[in-house]
């Protein structure tokens, strides 16, 4: 009886079944993204980490949703906000900081950085750092879905800035006409850069941006990950089973600048507190389970311990790494490079 | 061997590729229904289908980042646009993604697939129509260009293209699309960056590609009346450069001559130029000349179009300075 109670511990949401092992896991994914960011963002101060650096603080609940309602084989791809991403996806977190250090043992071998983690073993394509680039190449790998007739799903993602660019119409109008396996995912975080959602959109209901293309659309909360998890998997379901492409919003946001160089004065601390204390998505999930008698303050306290000791580790083991070899300034350019013709590889001049 | 046409040889050269490999397919705008809008794509969708012949909407940065997904999975896409006049709106998929997708993803993604349409200048048709745009996109590491002079190279190297594993900007010339050429039968492949020496000659080297290899050609006719022997060289892949051919060839004849549609500023006569200069100066008994377009918008009046472009008078004149008997 004992062994029974315990096998049907969890959360019924809206009618989904989450056993307490599902919620747990999803709770120390969201958690470790949330700490990894804050790592990156503390490296970054320390100018350890160069360049641009977009973190996801806020967001976790849209990358761990995602990936407990994707298959393992349907393909991902995004905009530069990727961290949480690919560590969603199941990247190697280690490989993830040491790119973020533009180490050798980084996810692209240190060539990358943050706009640019690929992870192709685990169907992540970017990592894509011109705005709204990577919905054409989404709409690529939606079409090999549907050519290969593999059963998988494309889903795409994108930001509430990239969803203005052209060439999201041009890939809806297609992925609708050929009926397409596509999931296209507004991350709608309120703010494109410094530019507020109603600065930048005459339609600010962004699930309404494929209407025209008689594409399907959905508005999710993004901060709750049991309801985004839940309803992403029914707009999967949808592409999957043939109706053609959907387009969610999910309703999110991001409680750091839009990069590490943005001090975010275009929104009052106000409207920060509001996400941040009112509606933290691992704040809510842990409030969730201990209502449900799941877990404890305390046991969430010592899990939030293990995983910020975990995650200095990981930067430590990242940071002892060798920076990529000289050779690698000039690999991975041609697949079939060709000899004797100029340019050559490893020559200047 | 058997005569055929430039654009016949393109569409025997998809055809084969495609019965060769389920995983090619042709896209681009009238490319399948229309048989495209210069019938290089005449009978694909008969012989091939729906699926793999697939006529797009008038969207040529959607379809071209179409293009690069679906090679990311393993297909071989052959992307087609009407002209590369209107590739200019793709450029960011081509330079931002085809291009660096190998490079920024560590070496786990290869694009490999052909964006291929006419190219140059074509006839009357204005400034947005007609002009070469090669330069700009030999500037990009991560992409081949190769641009066919005539039908047999046409097929040779539009085959090669379709089986190189990396993204090779195909550029062909809407003017030479009915020349006839002889092409060898069956299976005829050209390896890509290998230039061809089209016409042995001893006094004068005159590279040139695309349709101005015909004007080099011609060119070279002329002087022999003279008793001027010009070598022409086509490198037929321009990015990258087959310049050993180039430079063997200055070695013999110590002059040379560089022929290009586009535009002078920083083009590709430019860069084979400084080339010859680096790695042939003491072989050189003349500066080099460039013949090349004149750095003006196409205007639409014959004389003037006639004008903008270089001629195979100009040509003459460049390879007789060259060798001395302006």
């Amino acid at each position: 009886m004992a062994a029974k109670q315990k096998q049907d511990a969890g959360i019924t949401h809206d009618g989904v079944f989450f056993a307490q092992e599902t919620l747990q896991e999803m709770h120390d994914q969201m958690l470790f993204i949330r700490r990894f960011e804050e790592k990156a963002g503390q490296m970054y101060g320390l100018k350890k980490i160069g360049g641009f650096c977009h973190l996801c603080n806020g967001q976790e609940a849209v990358c761990v949703g995602l990936n407990h309602a994707a298959m393992a084989s349907d393909y991902i791809m995004t905009s530069y906000r990727d961290h949480g991403h690919i560590l969603a996806r199941g990247a190697d977190a280690t490989a993830v900081m040491a790119e973020l250090l533009g180490r050798a043992g980084g996810v692209v071998k240190g060539k990358g950085g943050s706009m640019h983690m690929f992870d192709a073993d685990k169907n992540f394509a970017g990592g894509n750092g011109i705005v709204g680039e990577q919905v054409p190449i989404g709409l690529g790998f939606g079409f090999s879905n549907w050519y290969k007739d593999d059963g998988g799903v494309t889903i795409c993602i994108m930001g509430d800035g990239g969803i203005n660019q052209g060439a999201v119409y041009e890939s809806f109008n297609m992925a609708a006409l050929w009926k397409l396996p596509i999931v296209f995912m507004v991350e709608n975080n309120q703010y494109a850069m410094g530019t507020s959602l109603d600065r930048a959109s005459a339609e600010t209901q962004l699930f309404k941006r494929g209407i025209s293309f008689k594409i399907p659309g959905m508005k999710i909360d993004g901060m709750d990950v049991l309801e985004f998890k839940k309803k992403v998997a029914e707009a999967i379901e949808h592409a999957r089973s043939g109706q053609g492409p959907i387009l969610v919003e999910a309703m999110t946001y991001r409680y750091r600048g839009h990069s590490m160089s943005d001090p975010a004065t275009y929104r009052t601390r106000e409207e920060v507190d509001e996400w941040r204390t009112g509606r933290d998505p691992i704040a809510r999930l842990e409030s969730q389970m201990i209502d449900a008698g799941l877990a404890s303050e305390e046991s969430f306290k010592q899990k939030d311990r293990e995983i910020k000791k975990e995650v200095a580790a990981i930067a430590k083991a990242a940071e002892a790494q060798p920076e990529p070899d000289a050779s690698e300034l000039w690999s991975d350019i041609y697949s079939d490079p060709i000899a004797g013709a100029y340019p050559y590889p490893g020559k200047v001049g | 061997m058997s005569k055929i046409t430039y654009r016949e040889a393109l569409n025997q050269a998809m055809a084969e590729e495609m019965a060769r490999d389920k995983n090619v397919f042709l896209m681009g705008e009238e490319v399948a229904e229309y048989n495209g809008a210069y019938k290089v794509s005449q009978g694909l969708l008969d012989k091939f289908g729906p699926k793999r012949v697939i006529d797009t909407p008038i969207t040529e940065l959607g379809f071209a980042g179409l293009g690069v997904g679906a090679a990311m999975t393993g297909l071989r896409p052959i992307i087609e646009f009407m002209t590369w006049n209107f590739a200019m709106l793709a450029l960011d998929q081509i330079v931002n993604a085809a291009a660096k997708m190998k490079y920024m993803s560590g070496g786990q993604y290869s694009v490999p697939m052909v964006f291929r349409g006419a190219g140059g200048s074509a006839a009357r048709v204005g400034a947005q129509h007609s002009q070469s745009l090669e330069n700009w996109l030999a500037n990009v590491p991560g992409l081949k260009v190769v641009m066919p002079s005539n039908p047999a190279d046409a097929k040779g190297l539009l085959k090669a293209s379709i089986r190189d594993n990396d993204t090779v900007i195909f550029i062909e010339n809407e003017i030479n699309y009915g020349d006839v050429g002889e092409v060898p039968d069956g299976e005829y492949l050209i390896p890509l960056g290998k230039a061809d020496v089209k016409r042995a000659g001893t006094d004068v080297t005159i590279v040139a590609h695309s349709r101005m290899t015909g004007f080099a050609l011609e060119a070279a006719r002329e002087l022999a009346k003279e008793g001027i022997e010009a070598e022409v060289v086509d490198p037929r892949t321009i990015r990258p450069l087959d310049e050993q051919t180039i430079l063997a060839s200055v070695a013999k004849t110590n002059r040379a001559v560089v022929v290009e549609e586009g535009w002078r500023f920083a083009g590709i006569g430019a860069e084979i130029s400084a080339r010859i200069m680096e790695g042939g100066f003491d072989d050189l008994d003349a500066p080099v000349i460039r013949v090349t377009g004149k750095d003006v918008p196409m205007p639409y009046a014959a004389n003037l179009e006639a004008l903008a472009l270089p001629s195979v008078r100009e040509i003459v004149e460049a390879a007789r300075t060259a060798c001395g008997r302006a």
